[in-house]
């Protein structure tokens, strides 16, 4: 392909062809970007509004009556079926659509091609169809807010019987239906997506361009989008299955069920088969979350530091350690589900072993800001951050792996503060370390740094603020998806750590305005970028500022060095690009 | 908290006034060049990173001291012990891991900033070190598996010989006790038995008649309104899918009564409670749960114990209670407490408020308070004689 046709093409594009049904895998970034913030303000809001009503249960409020209306929040005072389903499609929005498609798809699609070499995709058509696939199930999970019975109710994990059935609660009537739905378009998108990511590194790569070669960032995208080809499927027919159970009267997951004042007919099912079926799909979804967000903070921190990551190989070993061990640690949702006790210890063993991959990434990081010369833009802030979110996080999850310890704190706030610091917390510090980072690459222009600073600090420190205490509600056993405390004197204790945590939650939700703020202040406005604003190394940095079909005008750059070449003894600069020939007797890589 | 509140809202007041400041020092230095950090705009920054960490560490300190008094008090039973001897162990480990990593990232942050003239060393790994901290994390987690299986084996011990054996049932939104009687077994159980009288599905004898009669009843009630809807309706097919599910539960329920003829009467001398249930002090009790609806979960904090409760599934637990309700509340200083059973697993609107006290006695109160309950025969025979009263009732009203 010639690169004058593709400079040609860039002029004869209308506002359809560039901005909706765009092949341009620059611009599907974007808008599955830009998707995913829309959808994360929402899963935001409904955080802060059953943040609210877990601070001052039965007391009204104008705020929660005005966004939920008098059905679902008379007087103020939310119903408890509507706090119920305000968590569950807060949880699918924050761990599907926010951190699946809204990181993935966002560097994946901005950064394979570009960070490999290649022009675009493998297949542009197949990479739009995986952007309609989400915008359509963004669409149909947002609808599913405004169906009479309400949204879906039964916890972002959708546990039959109480999903399966209407009668059980009115969530499960219509609302369900349309998750599922939903879901099921949001796996297919995953699916042609992840397809996609994999052909195209292992297929695009310019010349030059080894596997170790490639950023850390092409390496976890790249490992997450085989994790994901081998779990979704298995959530597609776990998908199917209760689809079959609540519409055509199959029995998978339903037996021995009588409700309503009525004996069902199903027999012989299990809903213990979904949660198995659950969770193979669920904890790859983890680290389909983690291994980007933690890819993208080694770019970041590896370029600001002026330094190679350290243990460039250990890093990528660490990644396939853990994408390996994702399969093989699902039970460790289901100690409790009446197991036999010794799967229970096999599943204690493997979920044990991931703390150290784990521990070799932290270490790394840490290391790779040894005698370094740090830089502190927004995106390290950002990423430092979840180096110490992930930490925190990750330390609590030697806890929970351990079925003996899972007694007690199973189920608890305990969990929910696990999982929000070391998956939600660090994947979203990454998320923005990766927006701050690469803006200037998506928009052509510089966010402003300052009030980048300034939403890191709102949102690390009320976000720790939330979730730091939470640990304690665990410890004395406080159970989540409770609508209130209020019913058991053990926990009068801890009325006001929950409003503590409200009051962070709500200084949060508004720090996110100031990240809005220079967002969309900048990509009109913002100075004009320099081609390589963060003296990086990596590929797309050679590209032109302004979008071209293509990515790059002439030919395509050819690799010589591996993307760490950070303040390299002997040469002029600080960092040396991966297009730059090795000089004679110079070493490519770790040495 | 009046305090807490006033604090959140200086906060977010300071919040607006610094945006508004940099908004308009923003419009005013447009171009100004964003990529670059000056020196000393990057040394506040990198000095706030210990800033930080010493705050982190307060607030640990501060939620440790103001709330840590306020976590689950010592375990009430035997295997909870070694529990709490893990976790102490785990969050020693957890601690000083935070600390250390912690304490590096300051250090880190606050000493390599790049200011005039500084340049990064090009280190790019160093086997020797990364196989330390590859083989410290592996050795500390192998003493904290072997300790964990340890304990994870004791929590799932043999049922003992005289253990109690006690079912716990669950439904939206409530639970039942079931104790066995006399015969020291819990009689057998199906859904298909459920009915007003009959909450727990227990099948005897008299629970077999009563719902062959219920059916043939309702089955002949339906055919009846079959009569005066127009054949081929929508109504009559309906009415027939009913007629046809109420045919297949009488045919299951004698099925039922012919496999299980030898075991029918076990359930009669069973005893149900609600609200409170009572346990000894200083005997196994070995609990079954089952669930009639959705799936709920049998969390008794206190005694460090859980078990799912899965409709069409028995689920298993035992524990060993070692503190009577009454010494807890000497150890807790609260004439009040009372342990508690709480449904931890989403299962509906009300699933907050699901809840059952448990009373831990000493073995001769336990007796007394268990002689006082009445087994379900003679309840479901109570329950049966105000039906035939309400029966003639309705009859004489006719």
């Amino acid at each position: 392909m010639s690169s004058t046709a593709h400079a040609s093409d860039h002029h004869h594009e209308t506002f359809i062809s560039k901005y909706l049904f765009s092949q341009d895998h620059k611009m599907i970034g974007k808008q599955f970007l830009v998707t995913g913030m829309f959808m994360a303000s929402i899963g935001m809001l409904m955080s802060t509004l059953f943040r609210i009503q877990i601070a001052w249960p039965g007391e009204g409020f104008a705020i929660v009556n005005f966004f939920l209306g008098d059905k679902w929040a008379p007087d103020g005072v939310m119903d408890p079926n509507m706090y119920l389903a305000l968590g569950t499609i807060h949880g699918t929005i924050m761990v599907f659509f926010l951190l699946t498609a809204g990181l993935s798809g966002t560097f994946a699609n901005l950064l394979i091609p570009l960070q490999i070499g290649a022009r675009d995709m493998a297949s542009g058509f197949m990479n739009m169809l995986s952007y309609w696939f989400f915008a359509a199930s963004s669409v149909i999970m947002l609808a599913s807010l405004f169906v009479e019975s309400g949204p879906a109710a039964a916890g972002w994990t959708v546990y039959p019987p109480l999903s399966a059935l209407p009668q059980a609660m009115p969530g499960s009537g219509l609302g369900m239906t349309l998750w599922l739905v939903s879901m099921t378009l949001f796996i297919a998108s995953s699916m042609i997506g992840g397809l996609n990511y994999i052909v195209t590194i292992v297929n695009l790569r310019t010349k030059g361009m080894s596997m170790t070669r490639l950023p850390l960032t092409v390496w976890a995208l790249l490992v997450t989008a085989i994790l994901g080809l081998l779990s979704f499927p298995v959530l597609l027919s776990a998908a199917l299955l209760l689809l079959f159970d609540r519409s055509f009267g199959t029995s998978f997951y339903l037996s021995d069920i009588f409700i309503a004042g009525e004996a069902l007919d199903y027999s012989g099912g299990s809903p213990i088969l979904f949660e198995h079926l659950f969770w193979f799909l669920g904890h790859p979804e983890v680290y389909i979350i983690l291994l980007p967000a933690l890819g993208i903070s080694s770019e970041v921190i590896a370029t600001n530091s002026r330094k190679p990551i350290f243990g460039y190989k250990a890093m990528i070993g660490s990644i396939l350690a853990i994408a390996f061990l994702s399969f093989i640690v699902w039970g460790h949702h289901m100690f409790l589900t009446g197991m036999d006790p010794f799967l229970g210890s096999v599943f204690t063993f493997t979920t044990l072993l991931i703390a150290i991959p784990s521990a070799v990434k932290v270490f790394n990081y840490l290391t790779t800001m040894y005698k370094a010369n740090i830089r502190f833009t927004p995106a390290m802030m950002f990423s430092v951050g979840m180096v110490s979110t992930f930490i925190s996080g990750g330390l609590t999850g030697i806890i929970l792996a351990d079925a003996a310890l899972d007694i007690t704190v199973h189920d608890t706030y305990f969990v929910v503060a696990h999982f929000h610091i070391v998956m939600g917390f660090s994947a979203v510090n990454a998320m923005f370390a990766g927006v701050y980072h690469w803006f200037p690459k998506m928009y052509g222009r510089m966010m402003n740094q300052k009030l980048g600073i300034l939403h890191f600090w709102v949102t690390f420190i009320s976000g720790y603020g939330v979730f730091f205490p939470m640990h304690f509600l665990g410890l004395a056993g406080v159970p989540r998806r409770y609508y209130t405390n209020s019913e058991f004197p053990l926990f009068d204790s801890f009325i006001d750590m929950n409003v503590l945590m409200t009051v962070f939650a709500i200084i949060a939700f508004f720090g996110q305005f100031i990240f809005f703020f220079n967002f969309f202040y900048s990509m009109r406005r913002g100075p004009k970028a320099p081609q390589n604003p963060w003296d990086s190394n990596t590929l797309e940095w050679t590209t032109p500022v302004e979008h071209i079909h293509g990515n790059w005008p002439g030919d395509l750059p050819v690799v010589h060095r591996w993307p760490y070449d950070y303040s390299k003894p002997g040469k002029p600069q600080d960092f040396v690009p991966q297009t730059v020939p090795l000089e004679e007797g110079e070493v490519d890589g770790e040495h | 908290m009046g305090l807490l509140m006033g604090l959140a809202i200086l906060l977010g007041l300071f919040l607006i006034v610094q945006i508004i400041r940099i908004f308009e020092l923003t419009s005013k230095l447009k171009e100004d060049d964003q990529s670059k950090v000056s020196w000393k705009a990057n040394r506040s920054r990198a000095l706030s990173w210990p800033l930080f960490v010493v705050g982190l560490f307060a607030l640990f300190i501060w939620v440790v001291l103001r709330w840590g008094p306020h976590v689950l008090p010592e375990s009430a039973s035997l295997h909870g012990e070694s529990i709490d001897f893990l976790f102490n162990l785990n969050w020693i480990i957890i601690i000083i891991a935070f600390v250390i990593t912690h304490i590096v990232l300051a250090v880190f942050t606050s000493m390599y900033f790049a200011r005039p003239g500084s340049r990064a060393q090009f280190i790019t790994h160093n086997n020797k070190l990364e196989m330390v901290w590859t083989v410290v994390p592996a050795a500390v987690l192998a003493v904290i598996i072997i300790y964990g299986l340890k304990t994870w084996g004791e929590y799932n011990g043999e049922v003992a010989e005289d253990a109690i054996n006690i079912e716990l049932y669950a439904k939206q939104f409530d639970w039942t006790a079931r104790y066995s009687g006399a015969d020291e077994q819990l009689g057998k159980a199906n859904f298909n038995f459920i009915n007003t009288e009959n909450p727990l599905g227990i099948v005897t004898a008299t629970t077999i008649q009563i719902r062959i009669d219920e059916l043939n009843a309702q089955i002949a009630e339906l055919n009846e309104e079959r009569a005066n809807v127009p054949k081929d309706g929508l109504k009559e097919e309906e009415i027939l899918a009913a007629i046809h599910h109420k045919e297949s539960q009488l045919a299951k329920i004698h099925a039922f009564r012919r496999n299980n003829e030898l075991t029918q009467n076990a359930g009669n001398d069973d005893k149900l409670v609600k609200v409170e249930f009572h346990i000894p002090v200083g005997r196994q009790v070995n609990f079954q749960m089952r669930s009639q609806d959705v799936i709920h979960s049998a969390f008794m904090p206190h005694f460090r114990a859980q078990m799912n409760c899965v409709p069409g599934m028995l689920t298993r637990m035992r524990f060993i209670p070692t503190i009577t309700t009454a010494e807890m509340r000497t150890k807790t200083g609260n004439p009040e407490f009372n342990y508690i059973l709480l449904c931890n697993k989403i299962c509906g609107a009300a699933h907050y408020n699901m809840q059952m006290d448990i009373v831990v006695d000493t073995p001769e109160d336990y007796e007394k308070w268990l002689a006082e309950q009445v087994t379900f025969s003679s309840k479901l025979s109570a329950a049966l004689g105000i039906t035939e009263t309400d029966n003639k009732l309705a009859q004489n009203n006719q």
